[in-house]
This record gives structure tokens, C-alpha cells and sequence, in this order.
């Protein structure tokens, strides 16, 4: 395969030349396998002559010997294997991309040609998925993920070590930065300086050498395979939390959903006991087979997890046999929840998920949905995180927000929370459910039993709404709702006090298109503001030039914050 | 960048007091929707009830019994008030063309008050039923890159409709964002 410059170049290219073989092969040996499952018999007695003779009438294999048709039979065999490799190849040469300073295009198609291209500034992030096979043979899938449903661009196949360093190419023409590749980034795939103490790979020989030093294409294979997810040369080692398998494995099983089985389990035994109807035992063995799989697969895709900052936004890779990895450029989230388990109370483990542009709604790597970007970590790895994904939002002046909105409710938390009189409709959650306003974000606590902590950048919310019904009203409440991108987040937060909830939506707007004139990270490391080349670094200070941080709402209900006279 | 004036300008809800319970985030002026909405609203509210009425009466077709016709007793009686509460229901609705962003606000029993900024506006449709059309007026959607977003401005004479959507447009574009 060509060199990560000349891929970049503006030209037309072609894909790795297994991939008609990696995308529709698979389904060839699977119709070989049917027709040698089918043949079984003859063939045995072609091996082992004995007396058999087929019972049915129909035999297509008797009808050709018997006629002497073998000769054309195998030619029409040859002729479907030709057509076959024929179309492949031809597939193949009609398979084209394009990578210029502006967009990304493919062009694919032998009868119905379709040429797809994405603008570079819209791109929401890019994603390698090595499936198992073409993983064994070094090839991997290159996903572009654009704002809109399913509006993703797929470079299927590409080799191995070319896809990291195309991603890392792309990412940089999007960023809008002059900078060259230097050999951190483009270079990285090539270069392998290990750490042997890097933690990015837990229970991988981490010895990305391991691929030059071996110089036999097998060895390069299980190079590639063993290799760890992230490059160290890429990631910053301190900021990679640690997937402990074990946690995985508890936090898994002690969800909700196994706490349903074990009240279905239950039932189900009081049923069999006092009633003495064992037919119930019946249901629960699907039941078992269906949560035992369930959860299997949860804990083999979130194996070997991995998040660190590059400097073209946040990675986070998954996957033990099958395996994605993707990289989220900065301002392309757009909401992110921080949410507990009742059973995680007693560890402080915590679930991280955010909204963001352009979902597929084809799953990632082996249907992990890939809007959880932490399936499980303490405390101290979620604030790791936020600090990853929101680099820009959150840091020194609203940590305490973060804080707070994972803590039990207390005074003057920042937090402008429910009235008393809300317990009617918020049992136990009255003194949580609130909200904050930042200049930056908008933070919704929720619930008392079940926590969430929901954050919304103000850059990237769309719109904001407060709602009233009659029971709200009757109560002096309402309903605040900010609008985000559709995904599993959800940013309301109910019951609030009526002059509250009406005061925090007036700021919560003003805020919103304070933000939105600001906001450059289209053209993430273009705007000067910034100097090129610059890592947006975890827990950074913010950048020169930016107001100090105004604390809380502005108290007055037609406050607004000072908007950057900066030109967008 | 004037924006297009609008027919009617009235107030009818009651100035809020500190102590109200009801939702006013932005006292003041508010640009109402067309009166004529209301035959729209009033026919568009009788036609689906009446068709609601029916299909529940089904039933009774094929069991002649007194209680078969409950379910579309109560559709018609819902139908009923609903069609009593249009006329207010339309003068509820309004909008404001801040600087920076669009207020709308609907709804008297279940109130909703939302604030679109110009620069997340993806695209504005106009949309024009046939009763809307027989009466002069059309239905302004906003869209923005979230779907809960969901503000239409119904009941706008159609001359008003294409004006505001121009402005719109052109204010959406001097203040356009990222996603």
C-alpha cells in the first residue's frame, strides 16, 4: 500500500486489493461449505467406493454423469468463479477515494455508480473498526462519521498500518491547521518508539517494535494483532484510564437487568413452591441463555478499553477479538451523561454516554453502540474523561459543578434545585433535581436513587424550551428542556421553581448564542486564538484571551453574558 | 434587518406576578398568529374528531348494546370542549424576533416556551394545508440540528410567512455556527 502523503494527495486511490474478497468472500465460503455439506455422501464414495446409491429421483450429479455432461458442468462451474473474481476485480477498480484539503469522496459502483463526498469541517469523528478476519489479515475499515443518520463515508478495506496514519492525515486537513504531519502523528506508524510501562493496553504485550524486528509477513500479522489499541507515541499515558476486567465483569453483572432476573428468579421459585407448577422453570431458561449472552457480549466488547487525547481530539477504543477505535474530534460532542447504577453506589461506579451528530445506526465493533464512551469507572476516571471529552468547557472554574452534580445534594452547591413542595412529585430526588448554568455548560442533575449528571455545552445546544402543565402549575413548578442532538441523553430536568425555571431558560438562551458566536471548533486548530499544533490538553487552562469564568447565572432574569466581539 | 410585521398584536393573558403560578419568561409584546387560524384550527379540530367519533362507534355496528357507544360518546364530548377552547388556544400562540433569537411560545393549559438561536436554524419550510391555503395562510417550520426542537408557527398570512422566512434566512446566515 501506498504512503499516508500520497493517499492524501488530492488524487483518486484505490482500496486494499483484498477487499472484494474480505466484504462478499466470506459469503463465497459460506456457499461452499452448503454445497459440500450437500455432497457429502458422493463425495465419501468417491473416496471410499462402496455401494450407495442416492434414494431420490432428482439427482443433479447422477443426471450429469449419467449424460456426460461433466465436461460442460465444470465449465459453467468455471464460468461462475471467473464471473465471480471477474466482478470482484471489477468492483474493486470502480472503488475510488479521494482526500482533498476540502472533503472526502468515494466513489463505488459497477451499474449504479454512487459517489458520496463529506466536507472535511463537518466531520464528527472517524472511526477504525477491525473486524476479526480482515484484522488476521491486517486490513481494517475506515468509518467517517458526518453529521445526519448513517451519513457516514466507509474506506472498506484499508491496510493496517495505513489506516492510522489516513486517520491521523484527515484529521489534521480538518482541523484546519497549516501544520505539516510531523512525526508524532503521521509518522507514528511507522515510527515505533515504546513504552514498555504504558498502560494502554492491559494484558497485551505492549512491544510495538515487535512488527520491525520480526521481518516475516506472519510476524508482522501477529505484530499488528497484539499491538496495543493506542499508539504510545500517540497517546498521552497519564490520562488513559485503566479497564480493570474484573470491575467490568461486576459492575456488568450487577445492572439492572440482573437485578430483574433475580426478581423474576424469585417468582419464579415461589411459583414452583407454593403453586408446584414447574412449567414456570420453563420461561426462565431462555431467560438465562438471553442474559447470559447478553451479558457476555457486553463484557467482551468493552475488554481492552482505551481512552486518550491525541491531538486531534479524544480516542476511545474497544474490543478484544473485534475491534473499533474512534476519534472524536473537539466540539463534536454534544451532550454528555454521567449516570450510576443503584447497585454501583457502594464502588462509586459511573457510566459515561454522550449525544453526538451523525449516530449510526448500524452498531460499532461486534454491536457495541458507540455513544458509551466509558462503560464503567470510579470517580476519578469519569472526571478523567470530562476533562477528555469537554476539554474546552470544563477545567480549573467548574470542576466543583462536576463535582457537586455527582455528590448528594448540599447547600450552595451551585445548584438551583427543586422547592420543597416538589416532593410531591419528587420523592426522594427534591434536594438533587436542579440545575446550573455556566458560561460554558449547562449542568441537569437528576435522581436520587438512580443519579445522573447530564452536561450540555452551551456551543452545541440547539435550542431550549420550558414546559407547564396543569399539575406543574398547580404546584408553582415547571419544566426545563434543552434541545441537543438526538442520542441516548436526555437534558431535562422537571419540577423546577416557575420564576427558576423561567430565569434559568432566559440565561440558558442568552448563554447559548454567547457561545455560538465563539465557537470555532469546525476548524478546530485553524483559529489563531489557538497556536497551531497545539494538544488541546486535558484540564488545560483556557485559552488566552477568554473572559474569567462569570460563576453561576447572573442573577436578573434579562442578564446576558458578554458577548466576544471576536468576528466568527 | 427589519423584521416583517405580522397582523395582530394583542395580549390576552393576564400580567404575571411575582406570585403567579403560571410560566411567563418574557413579559412584553408578543406577535400573534392570524385569527383566521381559527376556522382552520376549528374544522381541521372537527374533521379528526368526527372521524375519531366514528371509527370508535365501529363496534356497535356488530354489538347492538347501549354501552358499545360509550368510547365515542366521550371522543365526541372531548371533541366538543376542544373546539370550545380553539379560539383561545390560537390567540396563545405567539412569537418574538429577538436580536439573537427566536421565542415561541403555545399552549394555555399545557404551556411551552421555546428560544431557537438564529444560528443553529438548519432550514425554515413552509408549509400550506388545504384549508390553510382556501383561507390565505401557511405554517413556518424551523428546523435545527436537534429534532425535539419541533417549532412551527402555524396561522401566518402567507405574504408574512415568505417575509419571515426571508429574514430569517438571512439573519441565520450572518450568524451561522457549527453544529
Amino acid at each position: 500500500m501506498a504512503d499516508v502523503d500520497d493517499l492524501a494527495d488530492g488524487e483518486w486511490h484505490r482500496l486494499h486489493p483484498l477487499t472484494p474478497l474480505l466484504r462478499g468472500g466470506l459469503v463465497m465460503i459460506a456457499i461452499a461449505g452448503f454445497v459440500f455439506a450437500n455432497l457429502r455422501e458422493r463425495i465419501l464414495e468417491l473416496l471410499i467406493p462402496g455401494d450407495y446409491a442416492p434414494d431420490g429421483d432428482y439427482d443433479p450429479i447422477q443426471l450429469i454423469l449419467e449424460r456426460n455432461l461433466v465436461a460442460v458442468a465444470l465449465a459453467v462451474v468455471l464460468g461462475i468463479v471467473l464471473l465471480v473474481i471477474a466482478i470482484g476485480w471489477l468492483s474493486w477498480r470502480m472503488h475510488s477515494f479521494r482526500i482533498g484539503a476540502e472533503s472526502v469522496e468515494v466513489r463505488r459502483g459497477i451499474l449504479f455508480r454512487t459517489h458520496r463526498q463529506a466536507r472535511l469541517d463537518r466531520i464528527q469523528g472517524i472511526n477504525i473498526v477491525r473486524p476479526l478476519i480482515p484484522r488476521l489479515v491486517g486490513a481494517a475499515r475506515l468509518e467517517i462519521t458526518v453529521a445526519g443518520d448513517d451519513a457516514n463515508i466507509q474506506l472498506a478495506y484499508l491496510g493496517s498500518a495505513v489506516a492510522d496514519a489516513l486517520r491521523a492525515r484527515i484529521l489534521q486537513l480538518a482541523s484546519g491547521a497549516q501544520r505539516r504531519p510531523v512525526d508524532g502523528v503521521a509518522g507514528a506508524a511507522a515510527r515505533a518508539t515504546a513504552d514498555p510501562a504504558s498502560p494502554a493496553a492491559p494484558g497485551a504485550p505492549s512491544d510495538p517494535a515487535a512488527p520491525l524486528v520480526l521481518d516475516s509477513v506472519v510476524g508482522r500479522r501477529v505484530g499488528e494483532f497484539l499491538a496495543p489499541e493506542l499508539d504510545p507515541a500517540l497517546a498521552a499515558p497519564e490520562s488513559v484510564v485503566r479497564m480493570d476486567p474484573g470491575r467490568l465483569v461486576a459492575s456488568t453483572v450487577l445492572s439492572t437487568s440482573t437485578l430483574m432476573f433475580v426478581v423474576f428468579l424469585v417468582i419464579a421459585g415461589v411459583l414452583v413452591s407454593v403453586g408446584g407448577a414447574p412449567v414456570a422453570l420453563f420461561g426462565v431458561v431462555p431467560l438465562v441463555f438471553g442474559l447470559g449472552s447478553f451479558l457476555v457480549r457486553r463484557i467482551v466488547t468493552s475488554l481492552r478499553y482505551t481512552i486518550a487525547a491525541t491531538p486531534d481530539g479524544v480516542r476511545v477504543g474497544f474490543g478484544l477479538l473485534s475491534t473499533s477505535n474512534e476519534t472524536l474530534p473537539p466540539g463534536r460532542i454534544h451532550a454528555v451523561s454521567i449516570s450510576q447504577e443503584l447497585l454501583w453506589r457502594p464502588f462509586d461506579w459511573w457510566q459515561v454516554r454522550i449525544n453526538r451528530a451523525g449516530r449510526s445506526t448500524r452498531n460499532g465493533a461486534a454491536g457495541r453502540q458507540n455513544t458509551t464512551v466509558l462503560p464503567i469507572g470510579t470517580r476519578d476516571d469519569v472526571l478523567r474523561v470530562l476533562e477528555l471529552l469537554l476539554p474546552d468547557t470544563l477545567g480549573e472554574h467548574n470542576r466543583d459543578l462536576v463535582a457537586a452534580g455527582l455528590k448528594r445534594a448540599a447547600q450552595d452547591d451551585g445548584y438551583t434545585v427543586s422547592p420543597r413542595r416538589a416532593a410531591v412529585l419528587r420523592w426522594f430526588s427534591w434536594r438533587r433535581n436542579g440545575v446550573a448554568l455556566h458560561r460554558d455548560a449547562i449542568a441537569l442533575r437528576r435522581g436520587a436513587i438512580w443519579r445522573e449528571l447530564v452536561i450540555v455545552p452551551t456551543a452545541r445546544m440547539q435550542s431550549a424550551a420550558v414546559h407547564q402543565g396543569p399539575l406543574l402549575r398547580a404546584l408553582r413548578l415547571a419544566a426545563l428542556r434543552v434541545h441537543t442532538v438526538a442520542g441516548p441523553v436526555s437534558a431535562h430536568v422537571g419540577a423546577l421553581d416557575v420564576r427558576d425555571a423561567e430565569r434559568v431558560f432566559d440565561d440558558t438562551a442568552a448563554a447559548a448564542i454567547a457561545a455560538a458566536s465563539t465557537d470555532h471548533s469546525h476548524r478546530w486548530a485553524g483559529h489563531s486564538g489557538r497556536s497551531a499544533g497545539e494538544a488541546p490538553r486535558a484540564g488545560a487552562a483556557p485559552p488566552a484571551g477568554e473572559a474569567p469564568p462569570t460563576g453561576n447565572a447572573p442573577p436578573g432574569g434579562s442578564a446576558r453574558p458578554p458577548a466576544d466581539p471576536e468576528p466568527a | 434587518m427589519t423584521p416583517p410585521s405580522t397582523g395582530a398584536r394583542a395580549s390576552v393573558e393576564p400580567v404575571s406576578t411575582p406570585e403567579s403560578p403560571r410560566l411567563d419568561p418574557a413579559p412584553g409584546d408578543w406577535r400573534r398568529v392570524s385569527p383566521r387560524y381559527i376556522v382552520v384550527d376549528l374544522v381541521g379540530t372537527l374533521i379528526s374528531g368526527l372521524l375519531t367519533t366514528a371509527a370508535l362507534a365501529v363496534p356497535w355496528w356488530f354489538v347492538r348494546e347501549w354501552w358499545m357507544l360509550l368510547p365515542s360518546a366521550v371522543s365526541a364530548v372531548v371533541m366538543v370542549v376542544t373546539l370550545a377552547l380553539v379560539p383561545r388556544r390560537v390567540r396563545a400562540i405567539g412569537y418574538r424576533l429577538r436580536d439573537d433569537d427566536l421565542l415561541f411560545r403555545r399552549g394555555i393549559l399545557f404551556q411551552r416556551f421555546a428560544a431557537v438561536p438564529y444560528g443553529r436554524m438548519q432550514l425554515v419550510d413552509i408549509s400550506r394545508g388545504p384549508l390553510a391555503r382556501a383561507v390565505g395562510l401557511a405554517e413556518l417550520k424551523l428546523v435545527t440540528a436537534a429534532a425535539s426542537s419541533n417549532l412551527t408557527i402555524p396561522g401566518l398570512p402567507i405574504e408574512d410567512a415568505e417575509a419571515l422566512r426571508d429574514h430569517l434566512v438571512a439573519v441565520a446566515e450572518t450568524r451561522r455556527a457549527g453544529l
